[in-house]
């Protein structure tokens, strides 16, 4: 999969030709993930647009995305592989019919590859190419990060029956994570950090015009503008974009193209949609006018 | 002259590192390594590159950026970079558990002989106020605490083990029949593990805790050592947290690194911005969630008690328990009286008293999900 893809700022096009509008920060961080082949460990507050970027970057290199997602308990049959337990009685059954007599070929062929089911991390191995989204990394315990850790410094995945299995060309990797907890050093080290901004304001009315082509400019721009102010209010749960995009599509289901003082009561009613906590709905509700005229 | 060039990079980014290491950052060899194949990727004479090349490869975490970012300025700028403050062990000589007033009681057994206390003497030591021990006595008092092992109650984990009873288990049973050459011979069983929840303790170090500090630390010394994901954090005029520092195994040298990690020991108390700050930060992100959550505070609020109540009910909506602990509880006529006590009393599920050896034991217990005695 040589890609076209020369420089941070190449890749900023190709994302962007996505519906994904990357800064500086991010396309230099994409970049090197893909050509220095280290997995991308991406952190920042929920709804900044960390599991997007794994979207795009699949769509820019033309693979699938193979996507895990962490919780607690999270063990090797369901991260890595898992025997086909029914299938291989099956055949066990069927060759005692057949009368099969040579014990050892039927063993091999008992642990045969195609009695293995591949889970999302031998899925990314085994698929050239591919996108490997480990996605909110810190929900999943020590145990899952330790083999985890096994699989991304060497790119393999040993099964006892079977062997070592190998991937030809690692998989573009992107583990994500929301800071509940301290995710250990060892894995942050094989990686490339970065720590996701909010974006600033004209990146945000992009981005939602983008998405929403719909959208006047009036609208995305008072939405944004309103999320802009609230991020710095010290709410319970600071909107990200993925909220602003919400609430500007159930502005527009409501028919409101922008926010004066005709579409108050509209964009009162769809706050649920940008804040998710009593309290902090009751700050802004009154005020939005106020900063959706700001600036 | 390309190898003679490429030397000179790596001779800069090496440096770099090393201004990195003096700032705080994590700059270690295989950091440095990725760094300087990153800009080898990239273009090295543009300025912006090397600075997302470093950044990508050296930070760890948002408390790195800001070092990072400093140390980039300082050393390409030409300027060295001002190291950031690095208080060394040796000068930390805070008094973290030396009350202002040594109110030595009056005793028949003078301090000589106390390391070699006897049983009835612990006993006694044990039951002590924590803010009226002789520096003798605090050596037994201090072994004592290290000896609690705080563990949080038991909830049921999302992992499996073996077992004779309970629920089916099909991957193993179908596992067996197998070896077995298919012959359903025997079904197996699987429980819920049990795993113990978090803790997190929230120490408070103000001015009227000053006693009591020192004691509580080490009791959070003794949880953190033995469940790894204990959280701890100290509240005075900020918040810090020091889960880092207080993983050291020795308890003096966990609580000097700690010494040095606060920067507010004794001052004045705002507790109601206080635990906002530690609920918006790290409370409400997951750290809260689910855990057994105890604040050593005496309550005295120098803010507004009105948003300690409502951090109270906050952190009791996350948190499994809330336990708060209060040194004076366990004087003779307490009754809580200070307007931060009166707000937080309604969101707290256990109010215990922490003033000796025993009321710890006691709160050792009662994190447990033991009979509250």
């Amino acid at each position: 999969m040589t890609l076209q893809v020369t420089s941070p700022g190449r890749l900023a096009e190709l994302l962007e030709h996505q519906g994904y509008l990357p800064d500086e920060g991010i396309a230099t961080a994409a970049y090197l993930a893909m050509t220095m082949r280290r997995p991308l460990f991406l952190e920042g507050d929920a709804g900044v647009g960390k599991t997007a970027l794994a979207h795009a970057l699949a769509q820019v290199v033309g693979a699938p995305l193979i996507r895990l997602q962490c919780y607690e308990g999270l063990d090797a049959a369901q991260a890595l592989y898992d025997w086909d337990f029914p299938r291989q009685l099956l055949h066990l059954r069927a060759a005692e019919a057949a009368g099969v007599q040579d014990a050892d070929r039927l063993e091999a062929e008992l642990y045969d590859r195609r009695f293995l089911v591949a889970r999302p991390l031998l899925q990314a191995l085994e698929t050239t190419p591919s996108v490997l989204l480990v996605d909110e990394v810190d929900r999943a315990d020590d145990e899952f990060e330790a083999f985890l850790l096994e699989v991304l410094s060497d790119w393999t995945i040993s099964v006892p029956e079977l062997g070592t299995i190998r991937a030809e060309t690692p998989p573009i990797v992107v583990v994500t994570s929301n800071r509940t907890r301290e995710v250990h050093d060892a894995l942050k080290r094989r990686c490339l950090y970065h720590w996701l901004e909010h974006p600033d304001l004209a990146r945000e009315v992009a981005i939602i015009r983008r998405r929403l082509p719909q959208a006047t400019a009036a609208l995305a721009e008072g939405v944004a503008r309103v999320a802009q102010i609230a991020r710095g209010q010290d709410l319970l749960k600071p909107p990200g974009v993925a909220e602003s995009l919400d609430w500007t599509e159930a502005l527009l289901a409501l028919g409101a193209h922008d926010l004066g003082a005709d579409n108050l009561d509209r964009a009162a009613a769809s706050l649920g949609a940008f804040l998710k906590y009593r309290e902090d709905q009751e700050r802004v509700a009154s005020r939005i006018a106020e900063w959706a005229a700001a600036g | 002259m390309r190898a003679a060039e490429d030397s000179d990079v790596t001779a800069t980014l090496v440096g770099f590192a090393r201004t990195l290491r003096a700032a705080g950052v994590d700059a270690s060899p295989e950091r440095v390594q990725a760094m300087v194949s990153a800009t080898s990727v990239l273009e090295v004479c543009v300025r912006n590159d090397v600075y997302w090349a470093g950044r990508l490869t050296m930070c760890a975490g948002p408390d790195d950026l800001e070092r990072y970012d400093r140390a980039f300025r300082a050393y390409f700028s030409g300027e060295i970079a001002p190291p950031l403050r690095r208080v060394p062990p040796v000068e930390v000589v805070r008094p973290v558990a030396v009350p202002g007033t040594e109110r030595s009681r009056p005793r028949e057994v003078d301090d000589e002989s106390s390391p070699a206390s006897t049983v009835s003497e612990t006993e006694i030591l044990r039951h002590r106020d924590l803010a009226a021990l002789s520096p003798s006595e605090r050596d037994v008092v201090r072994r004592l605490i290290a000896a609690i092992d705080p563990v949080g109650e038991p909830r049921l984990s999302r992992r499996h083990r073996p077992s004779h009873r309970g629920p089916l288990d099909p991957r193993r049973t179908v596992r067996t029949m197998l070896r077995r050459g298919g012959e359903p011979v025997r079904l197996e069983h699987r429980r819920r593990r049990i795993r113990p929840r978090r803790l997190v303790l929230v120490v408070d170090v103000s001015g009227s805790m000053q006693p009591y500090a020192d004691p509580f630390l080490r009791f959070a010394h003794a949880a953190a050592r033995r469940r790894p994901g204990t959280e701890v954090f100290t509240i005075g005029t900020r918040l810090t947290r020091v889960t880092r520092e207080i993983r050291d195994r020795d308890p003096s040298a966990a609580l000097m690194a700690v010494a040095g990690a606060v920067p507010d020991w004794s001052g004045g108390t705002r507790l109601g911005e206080l635990m906002q700050a530690f609920l918006d930060r790290w409370g409400q992100r997951g750290v809260a969630r689910g855990a057994v959550v105890i604040v050593a505070s005496d309550g005295w609020e120098r803010g507004d008690a009105a948003l300690l109540g409502d951090q109270m009910a906050r952190l009791h909506r996350l948190a499994h328990r809330v336990v708060w602990v209060n040194p004076h509880r366990g004087q003779p006529g307490y009754a809580p009286m200070t307007a931060g006590m009166v707000a937080a009393l309604p969101h707290i599920d256990d109010f215990v008293d922490g003033h000796s050896v025993a009321a710890l034991e006691r709160l050792a217990k009662v994190i447990s999900g033991g009979p509250d005695a």
